[in-house]
This record gives C-alpha cells, structure tokens and sequence, in this order.
C-alpha cells in the first residue's frame, strides 16, 4: 500500500485543539501576559520583566501563607490517608451493611464546598452549635473565630471530615480489588495480620493511594472555598492559605501583575509536589531505584 | 507428613440447603494415605477445589469431621493445621525478592534464618530459580511467578499435605510437563503426601499414583489410573477418562447374558447375578479400544453401519452407528477397516455392565 502525507488530517486535530485553547492554554497566557507587564488600562501598558515576580518571591506574608499552606495540607495526607485507610479495612465487605456504609460515607462529597463552610461555622459556634456548645459546656474555651489554634482545630475537623470519605473509597475499591488467592495464599504461609496488610493490602493499594495522596495534595493545597466561609482567613492571618491571599491581592487590591505573577509560582510548586509524589508512590517498597 | 481422613464430609455454600443442588459437596468419606500422590479430577464446579479447601481449612465443611494422624482438626484454623498449598494463579508478594518470598512461610513460623537458607537454596535449585533469588518477584514471567508458589508449598519440611489446586494452568505446555515431571521427582524423593487438583485427565493419569474422580459434588471412583480405564466404577468415569470415551450402548437382561439389537452377549456368572439384582436402566460399556470390528457376521456381534474413518497416523478412530446410536472403535493403523456394513465384538473380559449409571459387578 503506498503511504502519501495529507496535511488534511491535521483538520481532525481541531477540536481538540480548541477545547484545550479555551479550558487552558488561553487562560494560562493571559495569566503569563499579566505577570511580566504593568497594565493600567487599555492601550497602557508597559513591560516590567520579573519585577512582579521579585517583588511577590520577596513578599514576607505570602511567605507565611506559603509555610501555613504546607501546614495545612501536611497535616491533611497525615491525618486523612492513614485514617482512610483505617476505615476503608474495617468496613463490611459484602451485604447490605456494604452498600450502607458507602452511601453514609459518601454523604459529605456530595455537599457544595461553601454549604460545607456554612454547617460547620453553625456547628462550632460557642454559643448555639452542637459542637462548639458542648464543647464549652465541657469546660474547654472554644471560639474559632478568635483563637488560632481554635480555628485551625475547627477547620482540621471539617476537612477530615469533608474528604476523608474520599480516601476511603479510592482505599476500599483498592482492597476490594484484591483476589482471594492472596488471603488464602497467606492463611497457608501463616502470615500474621499485620503481614498480611504489609505484604498484600498495602502494595496492592498502591495504584489507589497514589491518586488519593495526588487528589488530596492538590485539593488542598488550593483550597479557598470551606476556609473562606468558615474564617475568612482569620483570627488575624493564622488561616489565610496562598489562593485566599492571591485573591486579596487580585480582586481586593486589583494589583493583576503581582497576582498573575503569584499565580504562575503557585502553579509551579502544585505541579513539582504532585510530581514528587507521584515518584515517590511509583517507587514505594519495589527495590527501584 | 501425615495421614488425612475425612469422614462424613458436605459443605454447602449458602445457609440451609434445602435441595441436592445446593450442595458443592456431598456427603462424602475419604482417606489420603500418608505419601500417597493423588490427583483430584473432575469438570469445572464438581467441588475439587472446595473438597481441596476443606482439607486445608480455607472452608469450614458443613458437617462432617477432617482428621489429620487421627486428630481432629476440622475447627483448626489453617495456620494450624500445618498444610501447604498452591494455588491456580500465582501468588506472589509483589514488594519482596524472589528470596524473600521463599522465606516468608517459614520466617512467619520462626525458622532459624540458617536453616531457611539451605531450604531456599534446596527448592531454588530443584525448581530452578537460583538465579533469580536475587530479583524481585513482581518483574518475572507468569511461569516463573508460578513456580514461586510451588516453592512455597514445598519450602516447608513439616507440613502433613501440599495440595496443588490446578497449579499448573498459566504455564507454557512444555514446562507445565517440565514441572510436572519435577513434582513427581520430589515426591519420590520425599514421600510427602500430594493431593493435585486437576480438570486435565492427562495431567492426572501422568502424576498420580491414585486418582479421584469427582462429578457433581461426589466422588465416583478412587483408583489407580488403571483402574479408571479398564473398570469406570461410573458411566461417567468411562465418559471423562480416555480419548474418546467410553461407549455406551443400552442393554436388556436375558437369562445369563445380555440383548442388544436382539443380539445375544453372554455374560460371566458372577455378573449375572449381580445384573438380576440391579436396579436403574442396563447399559453395556466398552472402551473405543477394546470395541472389535469386524466384516463378517459372528456369535455375539452386533451389525453396524460403518461411519467416519479419521486417521491419527499411528491409530484409525471409526465412528459406527448402531440404530441411531454412535459408537467409536480405535483401531490400529495396520489394520483394515470394513466398509458400509459391519459388526462389533464385546470383548469378554472388557466389557462391563452398568445399572443405572454404576458398575455392576
């Protein structure tokens, strides 16, 4: 059969291309176009290089909100991936109780993220939520929204809680995964439980806590919305997390430059981590270098 | 190594099993002898693999008593039970090296590491994977995960039974026959008790020196592969074992002997008055092989029409119909086949007689 170029199925190509144009390639330059000029208004704009990006990398509170940002999402794959885990091996296996307990689980995913914001600031609060009022009936002074501590503990609990579930049931399809052979293979070698989970379970949920280590990372450390609601980044600046202070800076100060420019880092250190991660999983425990 | 007994064995899957079908296994006695090599043969869903995971524990049986050395441990989880076991699909623990799978049976039951060394580099030599202790077990071929399993069945020197549970399926036709020579070897060698479970009556008749043959939740017959060809206690023993099966034709009872198509074929005395007591419908077996054909009209024939001739090369299979019933007989090349019309011989001393699907005798 003879082969002949045709530059007309580069036609083919174009819906693709116009949806990637639109969703993200578009969107991103505009983003690049703002970072490097200062633009006052149409017709006025001059070219500034990395003045914007010196000026937001030399920017002590978008320092401590990068540092609270680690925290915070830090805090989350530690408390959330164990724990999903956790859940995911003590769930039925099978009947009824199964199908319940992923319905009850998958509850909170289906709440809107500001909705979620909104039950817990009604929950916590000292005075008539379920939470925050036994919690001082208790004799603990509680109050998110004039401690530190308080507001982080509160907004902990609402995000393990919010997406805990997630992990379990990425964790929980993993297990289910798993072919009875390799239970019974471990019943005949008289492996323990403890062996069985660190030589079965555990590699053969790699796959699953590889996109729910990424899921999380990511999620969190852009989240904006339930923070947002719950304490507006406050008391003071102890929960303002990097994309509530981009968007200080972009809509509240309007300074576009520095925020595009804080942006793109913001975009960089996303993708590095989730990179990282990523590597880190592929490797876990395969002897690979 | 230890001498299994299993004495009233059933096991139902589903709670209260009410109808016949609901058992995978029925009630059943049996006993594996101690070094014996058995092969467990049946179709798909006959209860091999559940007959297989009562004897290891994975399943508790329904009713019935499990005894090892006249112990019983039918309660006993299978990490006691002290048994070892192979499974279809490789098993194999993906983080650790081949070595390190090798030991894991024995590490989980606190063997000294010397002494799992010189087990390791024992079963590593014999199944020929003392180059890859080294390596990884999740980065090798299907075949060599499978041996892997087998390793670890066999790396324990203690154990009262290894059963094989259709190990050998993944494996390429020429190592399966490799490894199956090499499980034979080691059961010479060690005299351990061996149960394979197998739905391949090659397979079965090539390692075992007793064979089960199990059919709808029941064993029909144990016995050397000999046995099961030349008396198929069952008609469908004669129908699974040999290639093709055996043939079956229906039978009437007439005083000593047996009418088929009104032809006469005597039968020994002690049959006889067997077959006078048996109940169910009279069948009369006989093995392709054992099946005469002839041109000529003879004392105790049966006239055929001569069907299909395929030929093997070294043998001929001829298809003959007997009213509207086929029949096969296997000849040898050398010999020549008549054409059109002919007759079969029942062969006096392999021919059998089954009432109601059993062996009358």
């Amino acid at each position: 059969m003879e082969k002949w170029p045709d530059n007309r199925a580069w036609f083919m190509v174009i819906p693709v291309f116009l949806v990637v144009a639109v969703s993200a390639i578009i969107p991103l330059m505009t983003v690049v176009n703002y970072s490097v000029q200062d633009i006052f208004g149409p017709g006025q704009r001059y070219f500034v290089g990395t003045e914007w990006f010196e000026q937001v990398l030399g920017d002590r509170r978008l320092h401590d909100a990068l540092w609270r940002q680690f925290l915070f999402s830090g805090l989350v794959l530690l408390i959330e991936i164990p724990l999903g885990v956790l859940i995911a091996l003590a769930m039925p296996k099978r009947g009824w109780a199964a199908s319940f307990s992923l319905v009850l689980l998958a509850l909170p995913l289906l709440i809107p993220w500001n909705v979620i914001g909104t039950i817990w600031i009604i929950f916590t609060r000292p005075d008539i939520g379920l939470f925050g009022a036994t919690i001082n009936t208790l004799g603990l002074d509680f109050d998110h929204t004039a401690r530190a501590l308080d507001a982080w503990v509160t907004l902990m609990l609402m995000e393990v809680w919010h997406w805990t579930p997630l992990v379990v049931l990425l964790a929980y399809a993993g297990l289910q995964a798993i072919p009875e052979a390799y239970y019974q293979a471990a019943r005949i070698d008289g492996a323990s439980a403890f062996a069985v989970f660190r030589y079965i379970q555990l590699p053969k949920m790699r796959g699953v806590l590889t996109i729910a280590v990424l899921l999380r990372f990511m999620d969190s450390f852009l989240i904006y919305a339930e923070p947002f609601v719950l304490t507006g980044g406050g008391p003071g600046n102890s929960t303002t997390f990097l994309s509530i202070h981009l968007v200080k800076i972009a809509v509240g100060q309007f300074d576009l430059g520095p925020a595009a420019a804080f942006s793109i880092i913001y975009f960089l250190i996303v993708l590095l981590f989730s990179w990282l991660f990523y590597q880190a999983l592929q490797r876990a425990g395969t002897g690979d270098k | 190594m230890a001498r299994i007994a299993l004495e009233r064995i059933a096991h139902a899957y589903r709670a209260n099993p009410s109808t016949d079908d609901d058992w995978a296994l029925k009630e059943l006695d049996h006993i594996w002898e101690d070094g014996g090599a058995y092969a467990l043969l049946g179709p798909s869903g006959c209860g091999k693999t559940t007959l297989l995971n009562v004897i290891s524990g994975l399943i508790t049986p329904t009713h019935g008593r499990v005894l090892f050395d006249g112990v019983e441990v039918t309660e006993s989880r299978t990490e006691q039970r002290n048994i070892a076991q192979v499974f279809q699909f490789p098993v194999i623990y993906d983080t650790m090296t081949v070595y390190e799978n090798l030991a894991f049976p024995l590490r989980n039951r606190g063997v000294p590491e010397s002494r799992i060394r010189e087990r390791i580099t024992e079963i590593a030599e014999m199944l020929d994977l003392a180059g890859d202790l080294g390596k990884r077990a999740r980065r090798l071929s299907a075949d060599a995960k499978q041996k892997i399993s087998l390793g670890r069945g066999l790396v324990r020197e203690d154990v009262a039974a290894i059963l094989f549970d259709e190990p050998l399926t993944v494996i390429d036709p020429h190592l399966k026959w490799q490894l199956r020579r090499k499980l034979k070897e080691i059961h010479s060698t060690y005299r351990l008790t061996l149960v394979y479970v197998t739905h391949d009556q090659n397979e079965a008749l090539t390692f075992a020196e007793k064979v089960v043959v199990m059919h709808e939740g029941r064993v029909l017959q144990l016995g050397t592969p000999q046995d099961l060809f030349e008396r198929p206690q069952h008609t469908f023993v004669g129908h699974f074992i040999g290639s093709p099966g055996m043939n079956f034709v229906p039978c009437t009872l007439a005083e000593g002997a047996v009418a088929v198509n009104g032809t006469r074929i005597p039968l020994d005395a002690a049959t006889a008055a067997a077959a006078a007591k048996a109940t169910g419908a009279l069948e009369l077996g006989v093995r392709p092989e054992f099946l005469g054909l002839s041109d000529s009209p003879q004392e105790g024939a049966v006239a055929v029409d001569i069907g299909d001739v395929e030929d093997f090369g070294n043998f001929k299979i001829v298809t003959v119909r007997m009213s509207g019933r086929t029949l096969k007989a296997k000849v040898p090349e050398d010999r020549g086949v008549p054409t059109g019309r002919g007759y079969v011989v029942f062969p006096a001393g392999m021919t059998r007689l089954y009432a109601g699907g059993e062996l009358v005798a």
